[in-house]
């Protein structure tokens, strides 16, 4: 693939399909969260790459959506350490992170 | 020259991307994260991002893929589990996630973006960005770090309860 815009989106929209198709087939709560993560990066790269390669005009810094990766970045470090606490928690009262065992909430 | 290397980053990040959705083995998808991981770093670096290309590195490969591959670890004693839906539910995710690449693909090739004609060279960012977020951006930045901490305190909390409940 060339250099270019649509190659990078592409690129994301792979990713973002591919992390939505693992959360939607997976029953392992972990296997979850890996999905997450892929759909995440695929939106970080899209901002970056966007910030590439578009023209900047007066009103957007050509940073902007580094500056909005960066922060996905930190939202994704915050949401994966609760995640996995609340994972780990189920653990120890269920004995499985198998998400099709925890109907406690279901209506 | 630079074309291959993209091309070659690009393989590095969608294959083990593959591996991830569809692997039988909780491990073997964790480590094909970690690949994923550092080609989203090499085009983060391509793209000219040198300063989001080493967080990338940091956060994701030494923090939350390491905490990934923990929870692996402390989750998988006992008999293993399957770890996908069975048949149907496999087939209805597979066509929801179809149509909707079809329409991202539709939209990233066909759109006519308002690209620069000439791009700039890549120039250092790591001041600017500095300079951004003790900025313009200061206010986010202050609300994402009470977001970690809460979410530190959080994740103790949680686990702690947990435990002593036993």
């Amino acid at each position: 693939m060339p250099y270019s815009l649509p190659s990078f989106l592409v690129v994301s929209s792979l990713l973002f399909c591919l992390g939505m198709y693992t959360v939607l087939t997976r029953r392992n709560a972990i296997g979850i969260l890996m999905g997450i993560e892929l759909v995440v990066n695929g939106a970080g790269l899209n901002f970056v790459a966007f910030s590439r390669f578009l023209e900047p005009s007066q009103t957007t810094n050509l940073l902007s959506g580094q500056i909005f990766t960066l922060f996905i970045i930190a939202v994704a470090a915050a949401e994966v350490a609760v995640a996995l606490a609340i994972v780990l928690s189920l653990y120890s009262r269920m004995k499985t992170i198998d998400v099709e065992e925890f109907k406690e909430l279901r209506g | 020259m630079k074309d291959i290397i993209f091309n070659v980053f690009i393989l590095l990040t969608v294959i083990p991307c593959f591996w991830v959705a569809l692997s039988s083995n909780i491990v073997h998808a964790a480590f094909s994260l970690l690949i994923t991981l550092f080609g989203i770093a090499g085009l983060y670096v391509l793209l000219g991002a040198d300063f989001i290309g080493v967080i990338q590195v940091i956060v994701y490969i030494g923090g939350i893929l390491v905490l990934i591959i923990f929870g692996v670890m402390m989750t998988q004693r006992g008999k293993l589990l399957p770890l996908s839906i069975q048949l149907p539910g496999k087939v209805f995710g597979a066509v929801l996630t179809g149509v909707i690449l079809a329409a991202l693909l539709l939209v990233a090739t066909r759109s006519l973006w308002p690209v620069a004609v000439v791009l700039g060279e890549p120039q250092p960012t790591s001041a600017a960005i500095g300079d951004l977020l003790l900025g313009k951006y200061l206010i986010p930045f202050e609300i994402a770090s009470v977001l970690l901490l809460a979410a530190l305190v959080g994740a103790v909390l949680i686990v702690r309860r947990s435990v002593r409940g036993e």
